[in-house]
């Protein structure tokens, strides 16, 4: 069964095989000294991969799996004190070990990489041109100046960054996040390396500028005949981009592959897990997302065998007795061996390079493979509890929530003593909604534009600078100061960070508690209350003693929920609540969030820029740009017939973790970066960036430009602004 | 903790019958102080100091005035145990007398300008505009007044009896201003904290969550603060004291003691060394009160816990 597996793929890459491999890592460990006594921390062991030249390998792992820690470690840029063993060789040649002055020679211009925060990586105090022009001259210092300007202009030309000969002179801090990460891979390509390493290189950015940056890497790759590896815990990303992926976990490999084998036939009950988790753009395919239960191992003391065993739902008594190797599927030892060699064993099997065969660290890899299973299969499939919407028409559900002709203007100030007002930021202007009890309305649209500041306007529970806001019917600009106050127990909001939204010098007692206290429940009650909330969110009662540092980010995100749910709120605002987490926490959060809205009725204010959790969790959506809605409607009209171009660009930019959908996608790509919100276009905001807008006639586009289009209903529970929306059939 | 962890079918919370109780923050801070061994010293050091400081004077039979005139700047005898000064008075009896107000002074100006610094950076951090400007502007102007030379001036009319408590709230009146600098920039940034604004979106009153979030968040700040001013206090005291303006005689403070012993630290140490070794033990003390205090408040730094 797995042997036509291991021939097709090994067909498949059999010219990647043939040629001798650019970069080869083998059994790389990397192992950080314990602080003060403290116990050593394992963050990498075993990792072998190879990637010939053109070849793009995908390393996905979520974080703390020590994908990033073995490509630093390749780089040689880990601090000295770290152990590390292996082999690393560059064109057959061993790099690790090097001293820094031999590997300086070669960083950059034989391996070069692009860090994944962009606002970092350049230098503040020098030109971007300078920057990229020094990159060029470190390797040649012998060439003359000119050339290297020349190239650097060049570079950024290539990169797409318009106006080149101008921005050469321009500081970092002149350039959006996007242009910087470009210029960063410019000075990535500036040598022509042989290999790029990219350290996520979208998770700081938006999707459509997500989608530019893939574009360019795809053109470096080209340009430059580059290996590029790419390490992300977007499995999006790496599904349309790698040829191959190699799965990470707790700093071991646990699945490698073909692209097509790891997303389609994966054989590593992690690899099922993570794919299952992530929420999809095309629903049909997916039923409840399957979170992976509990949390990845200490990497100070890795457990015995199998690290993974401790989460998986058909883990065997033998897969604690000893780690397995990343074998081809289908030859790991049969469990008897295993018993019969006893713990401890050193895990067997050969661990070469790898190509482009399958290969699973999983005991049961085989059986998995035989059977078919899948994600569903293996995991227990939560049982959420179905709403009973459809049983009352939304018009006749009362309104929990109303914003009207919103607007938010932030005046920009410029001078020290004297400050004199110098523009006004457009941050909201102008939007209209409502939501209705019982339903999820997500907001969503690229960072700048509004979607928070929409948020901050409604909890304000205050007068709006224009237009109103009233909750539970209530107009909050007419409240005093004690209706306000009562009002806010029905209005709760669940932030993003989970780092910052709880106190960290607070119990997770005090944190639950406090809302009630402030709305002076008897402390019996609170007691009482506390300790229910934690159980609904899915954490037991000895947790209350402790502080949020002692909990990862799913569970301090699950605390934050259960305060926001204390003062039994109708309403919950939820801030990008699952961005912040790694994908198969998220699918827990995510879950837990639609049982909630079950059991308890509540309504839900979703603010994402993820569009598949929107798609999974919300009813209704409105997408915002530049302090306006463009599009709102209900989600799978939205998603399946998108009539703003914009909204159509948004969703063809989200990758799909599925290889062969998304290498048959054709994205849309905006060009450029959003205008400022201090200086919106004239007529359609969106018209500077809008493929629609290209294909128009003149007096049509004079249209554009001078009438900016007001949100018309197309027809059903779908109202879009755009003078050329495509009309639905027969309204 | 990772067992219990993401459960998704949780528990309605009818479930559990039997509610534990309610813990307790205050009980734990204090267990917790406690049980570090450095706040135990400290506390015990301190303790000492204070009974040295009541006693002191009553052990030796001489007066805090008084002078022995057939003793002048002589070492330790078995009459004088410390010995004499320049002028035949004895240097326990003065040092202990000295120490029993040097303490109060330091303790009280560490507390007032800790407490002033704390409460006026926070309120013109956390509540801007108005607020805001009326604070920093009164900081600003304490912070060009020639404090030293108002303390003299002012120090004329307070002289006698009790006049050590007005010099108190003076050298707390014009130290508090950087601290609240401190405090107000840290303020601004806690602020945008999102935990701060959960407060708020509940209905958390501006003072309390002043009181309950921002000022516990910058402990170890005010903390720190706060064991360096009990030393800068009883330091500045002492420059006053040099000049004749701080505390006076027949009152006296370690201040005194020291400026009187200093020139003679290396011709007869004896006049020097006991009053200054007992400011450091004070200072130490509180230090180690103070690292225990910011220990046990802060989260981070205990790994073992139930």
């Amino acid at each position: 069964m797995s042997t036509d597996t291991a021939e097709t793929t090994g067909a498949a890459h059999a010219d990647s095989t043939g040629r001798p491999p650019v970069l080869e890592v083998t059994d790389l460990a990397v192992t950080f000294p314990g602080r003060r006594g403290g116990p050593d921390v394992h963050a990498v062991r075993g990792v072998g991969y190879t990637v010939g030249r053109g070849e793009v390998l995908g390393i996905v792992g979520e974080s703390g799996s020590g994908k990033s820690v073995s490509s630093m470690a390749a780089m040689g840029l880990l601090p000295e004190h770290t152990r590390i063993t292996g082999s690393v060789r560059l064109h057959g040649e061993e790099i690790l070990g090097l001293d820094d002055r031999a590997m300086a020679r070669k960083r950059g211009r034989v391996i070069s990489m692009v860090f994944q925060d962009p606002l970092s990586g350049l230098t503040p105090v020098y030109t971007v041109g300078d920057q990229l022009a020094e990159a060029v001259l470190v390797h040649d210092p012998t060439a003359p100046k000119a050339g290297a300007r020349a190239r650097a202009v060049e570079l950024l030309e290539l990169v797409g960054i318009p106006n080149a000969e101008q921005r050469y002179r321009s500081f970092p801090h002149e350039f959006s996040g996007g242009m910087r990460q470009r210029v960063m891979i410019a000075m990535a390509m500036a040598n022509r390396p042989d290999v790029i390493i990219c350290d996520e290189p979208t998770t700081a950015l938006d999707v459509t500028i997500q989608a530019q940056i893939l574009d360019l890497l795809r053109t470096a790759r080209r340009e430059t005949g580059a290996a590029i590896v790419l390490i992300t815990h977007d499995l999006g990303v790496v599904a349309g981009f790698a040829d191959r992926v190699l799965v990470m976990y707790a700093g071991r490999p646990v699945e490698t592959g073909g692209v097509d084998d790891v997303y389609h036939r994966s054989r590593m009950p992690y690899t099922m897990g993570l794919l299952g988790a992530v929420p999809r753009m095309d629903p049909e395919h997916q039923g409840a997302l399957v979170p992976i239960e509990g949390t990845p191992p200490s990497l100070s003391a890795p457990p015995p065998g199998c690290p993974f065993a401790p989460r998986c739902p058909i883990a065997l008594p033998e897969c604690d007795m000893v780690e397995p190797g990343l074998l081809a599927v289908g030859s790991q030892p049969r469990r008897e061996e295993i018993r019969a060699r006893g713990a401890g064993a050193a895990p067997s099997g050969v661990r070469d390079g790898g190509t482009g065969t399958q290969r699973a660290a999983c005991i049961r890899s085989g059986e998995i493979a035989e059977q078919g299973w899948t994600a569903q299969d293996i995991y227990p499939v939560p049982d959420i509890p179905e709403r009973s919407l459809s049983a009352v028409r939304r018009e006749d559900r009362p309104e929990v929530l109303r914003v009207t002709d919103l607007v938010k203007h932030h005046p920009l100030m410029r001078g020290a003593v004297l400050k004199r007002r110098v523009g006004t930021v457009y941050a909201v202007d102008g939007i209209d909604f409502d939501i209705r009890e019982g339903e999820t309305l997500a907001l969503v649209g690229e960072s700048g534009c509004g979607k928070s500041s929409t948020l901050m306007e409604i909890m304000e529970l205050g007068r709006p600078q224009r237009g109103s806001v009233s909750v539970m019917g209530r107009d909050t600009a007419v409240l005093g100061r004690a209706g306000r106050f009562r009002l806010r127990r029905d209005v709760q909001i669940v932030f993003q960070d989970p780092m910052s939204s709880l106190d960290p010098r607070m119990t997770v007692f005090d944190i639950i508690a406090e809302p009630l206290r402030t709305h002076g429940a008897p402390p019996a009650d609170v007691t009482r209350r506390v300790y229910g909330l934690l159980g609904l969110v899915g954490l037991g009662t000895e947790h209350a003693t402790r502080f949020p540092a002692e909990f990862s980010g799913g569970q301090r995100q699950r605390i934050g929920i259960a305060r926001a749910l204390a003062p039994e709120p109708g309403l919950l605002v939820l801030d990008e609540p699952v961005s912040a987490l790694d994908v198969s926490v998220q699918a827990g959060v995510v879950n837990l969030l639609k049982g909630l809205q079950a059991r308890l009725g509540l309504s839900y204010l979703f603010v994402s820029h993820d569009l598949s959790v929107v798609r999974y969790i919300a009813d209704r959506v409105a997408v915002m740009y530049l302090g306006r809605i463009v599009e709102i409607g209900d989600t799978a009209s939205v998603h399946a017939r998108p009539a703003h171009p914009y909204t159509r660009a948004l969703l063809s930019a989200v990758p799909i973790p599925d290889p062969e959908r998304e290498r048959a996608r054709t994205h849309v790509v905006l060009e450029g970066d959003p205008p400022s919100p201090a200086d919106p276009p004239s007529g359609c905001r969106f018209r500077t960036r809008c493929q629609k807008f290209a294909t128009l006639s003149e007096p049509d586009r004079e249209r554009c430009v001078s009438t900016e289009p007001r949100v018309e209903p197309t027809g059903g529970d779908h109202a879009v602004a755009c003078h050329f929306a495509r009309r639905r059939a027969g309204s | 903790m990772s067992t219990t962890s993401t459960t998704e079918e949780s528990t309605a919370p009818a479930q559990a019958p039997a509610v534990p109780r309610a813990p307790s923050r205050t009980g734990d801070i204090t267990r917790r102080l406690l049980g570090t061994r450095r706040v135990l010293v400290g506390l015990a050091l301190l303790l000492l100091l204070t009974a040295l400081a009541l006693a002191g004077p009553l052990l030796t039979g001489w007066g805090v005035g008084e002078r022995d005139f057939s003793a002048m700047l002589e070492g330790p005898s078995p009459e004088h145990w410390m010995g004499t000064n320049r002028t035949g008075q004895d240097i326990l009896t003065q040092t202990t007398a000295g120490l029993r107000r040097s303490l109060l002074i330091g303790l009280l100006v560490a507390l007032l300008s800790t407490g002033a610094a704390a409460v006026v950076g926070a309120f013109a951090g956390y509540l801007g505009g108005v607020t805001d400007r009326a604070l920093t502007w009164i900081a600003d102007l304490a912070l060009v007044l020639p404090g030293f030379v108002i303390l003299a001036i002012l120090s004329e009319h307070f002289a006698g009896r009790g006049g050590w408590l007005v010099l108190v709230v003076l050298l707390a009146a014009f130290s508090w201003m950087v601290t609240s600098k401190m405090v107000r920039g840290l303020t601004v940034s806690l602020r945008e904290r999102e935990y701060v604004q959960a407060a708020r979106f509940m209905g958390v009153p501006p003072h309390r969550i002043i009181l309950r979030h921002v000022l516990p968040n910058m402990s170890s700040l005010l903390i720190a603060d706060a064991t360096i001013m009990v030393s800068t206090a009883v330091i500045g005291e002492t420059a006053l004291s040099y000049f004749g303006l701080g505390v006076r005689s027949p009152d006296i403070s370690l201040g005194v003691v020291i400026a009187d012993g200093a020139p003679f630290a290396t011709t007869a140490p004896w006049v020097f060394a006991l009053p200054t070794a007992l400011l450091i033990v004070m200072v130490l003390a509180v230090n180690m009160v103070g690292d225990g205090l910011r220990d046990a408040l802060d989260p981070h730094s205990t790994s073992h816990r139930s």
